[in-house]
């Protein structure tokens, strides 16, 4: 466990975005020196098991299955979008810009040793292993709705925990207004992430009250497995009452912060995507409307519906934007 | 050329025409457009509209820098009919899967959404060049006036381009290809047709 464990830098030292990306090219380093390490060994012994032993694990193969238990907070009565297409469209930039780019190019993720740091505003900065989130708490099944801004939705069964729960772990300063998310980077793994002109790495955020809301999913699975790597292994945020570009995948650093953190879609273009980007049939994107939406996986006379505002999520939801002007703050 | 070659060349080129249409319809039947496949059509259709234009915007060109290819010409007015079917399938797909056939949503979305704007633009202008492809059409209208007329297809593939970068994500690159081909032919047409006035005049001297 490496909870509590003093991070290699000091927190003064990791503020900025391109200490970041640095950060990310050290993880790199390490990780090929280990490997390197490793292959060097067992060519000198001979023995192929040295390398197995010694090579840092990229990845857990998704097919792992993952202890789970019930949830009354997931979502009921809807159809539940095959796994193949959950996992074979969907846009991982990252990994290029097409819907089924992710699926071919995400294989080299490496998902294995991966932890996530928590610095910012908090009582002290800690890093957690991957290995030690997926201990913390039970991991539920937890069907949501996601609605994508560009008018596709899905239904899909998370697995995972309240993000509240780690964000306690975390141990926040009152101070701590927003929390930020910031996506694994590297451009050598990620080659196709000059397919656009997005500035890495992938950011997004969420107001306190937001993060803390039990909806809000810390997820590590899909199905009642460990999470495809296309789908933001090994571990991402799911916010099912926001569009999907909210909800950032593989996770390796979480910030608390006293201001609202720059995200990448409102970076881009702030008139298409708010800080908020709550799901709204009533605010159109400025290139299209929300009204309708297109369900994955229905023959194509069959894939228009109405878009819900919340997602379909405003009983659990609505109250923490009372009195907002959901069209300013869209 | 031929007439045996001609028809051989004009029966493929049909079959490759109709190759992207005829997929989506077999997908269709057999419920495999995939994920998403309104999208799916959409796209389809509207890369094929911009692709056959741009093809039947090179022909000239490829003419008149390769004196060997001229009997290109004979495929132009496919090429341009083929991009206007496209067009025309791609417009029906917004009509019928995106807007439902609400015609309230249709006429805000033209008055607000630029992207929908330009693309319709781009079909209307479309329109009077295929209605005039006729042989009949080209005689009555006479070669000068035709050909002014049909000069609007470079408008329409510019309305179209634009239409693409306007639809996808602010970043993302996927229209760069295409339009970087449109981008030579047009910066060719003045190049060449200078390099015609030039050899015209040293014909005249």
């Amino acid at each position: 466990m490496l909870i509590g464990k003093k991070p290699d830098i000091p927190s003064s030292a990791i503020t900025s975005r391109d200490e970041y990306v640095r950060y990310q090219g050290r993880r790199r380093f390490l990780r090929t020196a280990a490997k390197t390490a490793a292959v060097a060994g067992a060519a000198v012994l001979g023995v192929e098991r040295v390398a197995e032993i010694f090579a840092p694990r990229t990845g857990v193969l998704a097919d792992t299955k993952l202890q789970t238990v019930k949830s009354p907070l997931t979502t009921t009565g809807e159809e539940l979008t095959s796994f193949q297409d959950i996992t074979h469209y969907n846009n991982f930039y990252e990994f290029g810009v097409d819907k089924g780019d992710p699926a071919k190019n995400a294989g080299g993720l490496p998902t294995r040793p991966w932890t996530v740091r928590v610095d910012g505003k908090v009582k002290n900065p800690k890093t957690f292993d991957i290995d030690s989130l997926l201990k913390l708490r039970p991991l539920e099944d937890r069907v949501y709705r996601h609605r994508c801004v560009e008018r596709w939705s899905m239904v899909i069964p998370w697995v995972g925990y309240s993000l509240s729960e780690f964000i306690n772990l975390c141990e926040p300063l009152s101070s701590a207004k927003y929390v930020q998310f910031l996506s694994y980077y590297d451009k050598h793994v990620e080659k196709w992430s000059s397919e656009s002109t997005i500035f890495w790495p992938y950011s997004e955020g969420l107001r306190m009250d937001e993060a803390m809301h039990p909806l809000a999913l810390l997820t590590v699975g899909m199905y009642g497995q460990v999470l495809p790597n296309q789908d933001g292994a090994p571990v991402r945020i799911v916010v099912p009452w926001k569009y999907g570009y909210k909800s950032a995948k593989s996770i390796v650093a979480v910030r608390f912060l006293d201001k609202v953190p720059p995200t990448t879609w409102n970076q881009m273009a702030p008139d298409e995507y708010g800080f908020y980007s709550n799901v709204n049939p009533n605010v159109d994107h400025p290139r299209w409307s929300q009204k309708l939406e297109r369900r994955i996986g229905q023959p194509f006379y069959a894939q228009t519906r109405q878009t819900l505002l919340f997602n379909g999520y405003a009983d659990q939801v609505g109250s923490l934007y009372a009195g907002m002007d959901l069209k300013k703050n869209h | 050329m031929k007439r045996s070659t001609l028809i051989l060349l004009k029966t493929l080129t049909w079959i490759a025409c109709l190759g992207p249409a005829g997929l989506l319809a077999y997908q269709a039947v057999t419920n495999t457009l995939g994920p998403d496949p309104t999208a799916n059509i959409e796209l389809t259709t509207g890369y094929n509209t911009l692709l056959l234009l741009i093809l039947s915007l090179a022909i000239s060109p490829v003419r008149k820098l390769m004196p060997r290819l001229t009997w290109l010409i004979k495929f132009r007015r496919l090429l341009g009919l083929f991009a206007f079917f496209y067009g025309t399938l791609h417009m029906l797909t917004y009509v019928a899967l995106y807007a439902n056939f609400d015609v309230h949503a249709m006429l805000a979305d033209i008055q607000k959404r630029r992207f929908i704007t330009m693309g319709v633009t781009a079909w209307l202008l479309l329109v009077p060049l295929a209605a005039t492809s006729t042989n009949w059409a080209i005689r009555k209208l006479g070669g000068k006036q035709w050909n002014r007329l049909h000069s609007l297809v470079y408008v329409a593939a510019v309305c179209g381009i634009v239409h693409y970068w306007w639809q996808v994500k602010p970043g993302v690159l996927s229209p760069l290809n295409l339009t970087l081909v449109l981008g030579v032919l047009l910066a060719l047409r003045p190049v060449l047709a200078w390099n015609q006035r030039r050899k015209m005049r040293a014909v005249a001297a």
